[in-house]
């Protein structure tokens, strides 16, 4: 293999570690986004019980990400982290705060403790999906290196579009913490994550109009891209897909048919009598529906950026190819990854299988 | 002007990275050793089907789970901090270290992290032997994690098997080498020994605590089969963990130091307080060392030990500091002679506890010694003592280069100005202090809690409980679980 095919590879293992991360962590994230419009205290824990099991999981992609970066691509891991130095620390203390946050909650002595780490959860889910869209939206706009090194200031990643990028990536997490709540919740829960999953995939719909708007028009390389002729057979299904799964998720977010439910009152014996009836695996799956419309807005919205950038790691101008590591680092771990992430990715599925169903409340710890 | 006395973006870079690391290693020096014990404790379990290992499970159980969160979030801003605060060290090291932390993940974060959660909540969802290999898993992912780590730290402190690029990057040339560095194996056996007497020191002292307190309550004349189970098999297992592992440290420590003499004069020149080189060198005790006068002052010394230590001849030859450029040595010399000592310190301290646990228990009274309880309980800090100052040792005394005699510090550092990392230094302290103290709180809380028979399950007090298509045992045994959280519970 040359070391361009190599990299070539790499740059797709990267790309996919971190849009995992993406939508893992987005919808555990999420979670934390959407607590200030989930005030019952019930509703919260459940909440936070969906995502107790696999967060760290998720999280782990985000190290891939950095990790990998760092040994694959290290000159766009030398210039990318001290180029957004300022919002990528913002980020690592916000993740801070929500990842003990889970511990914490349940630990709490009094009220006042519980609400510190509500707040840290929430404001800590919050902070970091806002520096991520930050970093992203100040990625694309371009990062100024001379002679292997960052070049500007410690600022230079404050822009009207980076924060407006920042904003959309709140909502787009909040949507898919909604959606995830709407497969993994039942009730009264779940009517307000439906309510809140509508409001917000609307909003993140115009997000990605807006932003996929403005995108070309931010480095002429993108502009190239978009509106030259082959290129653009490539790239016009994107918008056409997203248009298709948005009918989609908004059908799919109708409440569960009367007759699926009817089947969900049938008495199970293995419960105690006054458990409410459990649903069947056909509600679970209408209920999963909208979880995987959204996964699909984030997909497609990923592949337009990367029709965008390729083969740019760190725009204007450097290349996956003049940021690669020599061909030995790669191979030496390219050999390991793909042995390792097939057996990574059949462990989480196995987790998460074991971790299914919708999450009730519990007894005995009110 | 007030402007020349702010410091410079690198001392600052360097402080805010120090300050990092160690609070982050100070949870994996814990959950390392506490991940092994559960795997230990659950096998036992399974082995004698005696309820009382599966209530020290469980009562462990809590503690990990809030210490294992703080070592996730702490970790994951290392990671990070390589590019953000040392972009010139991470694109020049990157071809030779990146892999090794690639591998990292790879083989042991998303082990560790994809079962931590059957772990803490599977116990009663998943059968009893697929909850006992997530336990296993955990512990041996947290060893594989260090295994990675450790080697590429150490081949910063040994490089090995690498070639230097024209432009100044290292380039890998053999990646056994490069893993396997001189200086790793060594390393990485005492850090994990180390990381073990570490939890058995914290155990020690919480058993010791409870054992303690019902003496107390009870008027000292309780007989020690009346005590309470739990906190008699935790102490028992600490203890021979000091007694049969706290010398072999210190041999593995005693190694270390003489292979550091082969690679790093200089540092333990600095270690050891020697100015001048000399034949049959004396073991400096204590002492001030003074480096605008290059000697140390007031020392206490033993004649000739130095060398015999060193060397294994009377009168070996022992460079001191002064065989070297001052650019070449160690840039704080009291602080590497002072923590090498504290952490000695330590580790005779833990040897005399090993042998005086041996000599109560070949007597019967391992349980029932008010002083000897007290001294274990006192012990309880002193691994995370010994461990970070054995890292500011090895760390400080790697100073002034960061890949050693290769890449200095003040190269490696990110082309960021001062203001931006004074603020990022400053948030850093406000929120570990902050957050880890808090956890650190609630760690003592879960210390205090007694360890009761029928210790109630992590899920009982978090319920995971899925409603869905499984039969979820938590679901039918509603009602039956243990007292619930906020139920008052008697406290010391
Ligand atoms: C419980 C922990 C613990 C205890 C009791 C000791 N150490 Fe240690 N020591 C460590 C934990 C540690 C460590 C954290 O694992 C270090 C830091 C970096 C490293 O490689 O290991 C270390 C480093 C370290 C070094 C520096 C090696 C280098 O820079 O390459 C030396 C020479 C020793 N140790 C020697 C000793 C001796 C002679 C001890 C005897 C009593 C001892 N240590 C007890
Ligand atoms: C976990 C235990 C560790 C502790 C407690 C620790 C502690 C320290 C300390 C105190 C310094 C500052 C020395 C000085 O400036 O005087 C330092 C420097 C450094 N350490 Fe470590 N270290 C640890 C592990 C590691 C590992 C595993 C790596 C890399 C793989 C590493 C990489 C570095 C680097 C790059 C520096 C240079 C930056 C600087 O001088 O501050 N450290 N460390
Ligand atoms: C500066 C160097 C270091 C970096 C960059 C680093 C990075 C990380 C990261 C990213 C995590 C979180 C992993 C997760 O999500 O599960 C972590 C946790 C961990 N680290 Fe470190 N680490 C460093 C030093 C060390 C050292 C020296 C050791 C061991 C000897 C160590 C052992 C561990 C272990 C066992 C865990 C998992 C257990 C826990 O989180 O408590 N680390 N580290």
């Amino acid at each position: 293999m040359s070391a361009e095919t190599i990299a070539t590879i790499w740059a797709f293992l990267i790309a996919t570690a971190v849009f995992l991360y993406v939508v893992m962590d987005g919808f555990d994230l999420g979670i934390g986004i959407l607590f200030p419009w989930m005030q019952d205290r019930e509703d919260r824990d459940i909440a936070v019980n969906t995502v107790a099991p696999v967060w760290d999981g998720n999280e782990t992609w985000l190290i891939l990400g950095g990790g990998g970066l760092f040994a694959v691509f290290p000159l766009a891991y030398a210039t990318i982290l001290p180029a957004l130095y300022m919002p990528l620390i913002v980020m690592l203390l916000a993740l801070v705060f929500r990842g003990v946050a889970f511990e914490m909650r349940f630990r709490a002595e009094s009220d006042s403790q519980r609400r510190f780490w509500d707040w840290s959860f929430s404001g800590g889910s919050i902070a970091a999906a806002f520096t991520q869209g930050i970093a992203l939206g100040a990625l694309v706009q371009g990062i100024q290196v001379e002679d292997r090194a960052y070049a500007g200031g410690w600022w230079d990643w404050l822009t009207a579009y980076s924060l407006f990028t920042g904003v959309a990536l709140v909502a787009g997490y909040g949507l898919l913490g909604a959606s995830w709540l709407v497969w993994k919740t039942e009730g009264g829960l779940q009517e307000r994550a439906r309510d809140l999953a509508r409001v917000l995939g609307l909003v993140t719909l115009l997000f990605i109009a807006a932003v996929s708007a403005i995108m070309p028009f931010l480095l002429p390389e993108f502009r190239a891209r978009w509106f030259s002729f082959p290129t653009i057979l490539l790239a016009l299904p994107v918008p056409v897909l997203l248009v298709l799964l948005a009918v989609r998720f908004f059908r799919a977010l109708e409440p569960t048919p009367a007759r699926e439910a009817e089947a969900a009152r049938a008495p199970d014996p293995r419960l105690p009598p006054e458990a409410p009836p459990r649903p069947t695996g056909r509600v679970i799956w209408h209920d999963s529906v909208p979880f995987f419309c959204a996964l699909g807005f984030f997909l497609l919205s990923y592949v337009g950026l990367g029709i965008s950038m390729w083969p740019l790691i760190v725009p204007p101008e450097i290349t996956i190819w003049d940021a690669a590591a020599p061909a030995s680092t790669q191979l030496f771990l390219l050999v390991g990854a793909a042995v390792l992430l097939p057996i990574i990715l059949a462990y989480t599925g196995y987790v998460y299988w074991i971790f299914r169903g919708k999450v009730r409340a519990g007894e005995g710890y009110h | 002007m007030l402007w020349d006395a702010f410091p410079s973006a690198l001392d600052l870079a360097r402080f805010q990275f120090a300050f990092t690391v160690t609070f982050h290693f100070i949870f994996p020096a814990f959950t390392i050793g506490l991940a092994s014990y559960l795997a230990v404790l659950e096998g036992l379990w399974l082995w004698t089907k005696r309820e009382v290992y599966l209530d020290v499970f469980r009562f462990w159980l809590k503690i990990f789970a809030v210490a294992f969160a703080m070592g996730v979030v702490s970790g994951i801003v290392m990671s990070y901090q390589f590019g953000t605060n040392w972009s010139v060290f991470a694109d020049r090291t990157a071809p030779v270290l990146g892999p090794l932390l690639g591998y990292e993940v790879l083989t042991a974060f998303f082990l560790e992290a994809g079962f931590l959660g059957v772990m803490l909540f599977g116990l009663g969802r998943v059968g009893k032997g697929l909850h006992f290999t997530a336990t296993c898993l955990v512990a041996i992912g947290t060893l594989i994690s260090g295994f990675w780590i450790l080697s590429a730290n150490s081949w910063m402190h040994t490089p090995a098997g690498y070639s230097i690029a024209p432009d100044g990057r290292f380039m890998p040339e053999d990646w056994w080498a490069i893993v396997f560095n001189p200086s790793f194996p060594l390393r990485f056996l005492h850090t994990i020994t180390g990381a073990y007497l570490t939890t058995a020191m914290i155990i020690g002292a919480v058993a010791a605590w409870h054992l303690l307190r019902e003496r107390l309550r009870a008027g000292m004349a309780v007989p020690a089969e009346r005590l309470n189970e739990r906190a008699k098999v935790m102490f028992s297992m600490a203890m021979w963990m000091a007694a049969a592992v706290a010398p072999v440290q210190a041999v593995f420590g005693d190694l270390q130091g003489l292979l550091a003499f082969r690679y790093q004069p200089q540092k333990v020149a600095a270690m050891e307080g020697h100015w001048e080189t000399q034949r049959g060198a004396p073991l400096i005790l204590f002492g001030f060392p003074d480096m605008e006068r290059e000697e140390t002052r007031m020392a206490v010394s033993i004649p000739r030990l130095g060398s015999l230590i060193l060397t294994h001849e009377w009168d070996g030859e022992v460079r001191g500091l002064k065989a070297f450029p001052p650019e070449q040595r160690p840039t704080n010399v009291p602080l590497v002679f002072w923590s090498f000592r504290i952490m000695v310190a330590m580790g005779v301290l833990m040897i005399a506890l090993g042998l005086i646990s041996l000599w109560l228990r070949w007597k019967g009274r391992l349980y029932t010694t008010p002083w000897f309880l007290r001294f274990a309980i006192a012990m309880g800090p002193s691994g995370l003592i010994a461990v970070t100052f054995g890292w500011i040792t090895t760390e400080a005394g790697r100073q002034p280069y960061t890949v050693y005699n290769l890449l200095t510090t003040a190269e490696s550092v990110s082309p960021i100005a001062a203001p931006a990392v004074a603020t990022s230094l400053a948030m850093f302290i406000v929120v570990y202090f902050v957050v880890f103290g808090a956890g650190t709180w609630y760690l003592f809380r879960l210390f205090g809690k007694t360890p009761a028979a029928h210790e109630s399950d992590i899920a009982a007090e978090e319920p995971i409980r899925t409603a869905g298509i499984t039969p979820a045992p938590q679901v039918a045994r509603r009602g039956a679980s243990g007292p619930g959280r906020h139920t008052v519970e008697q406290r010391g």
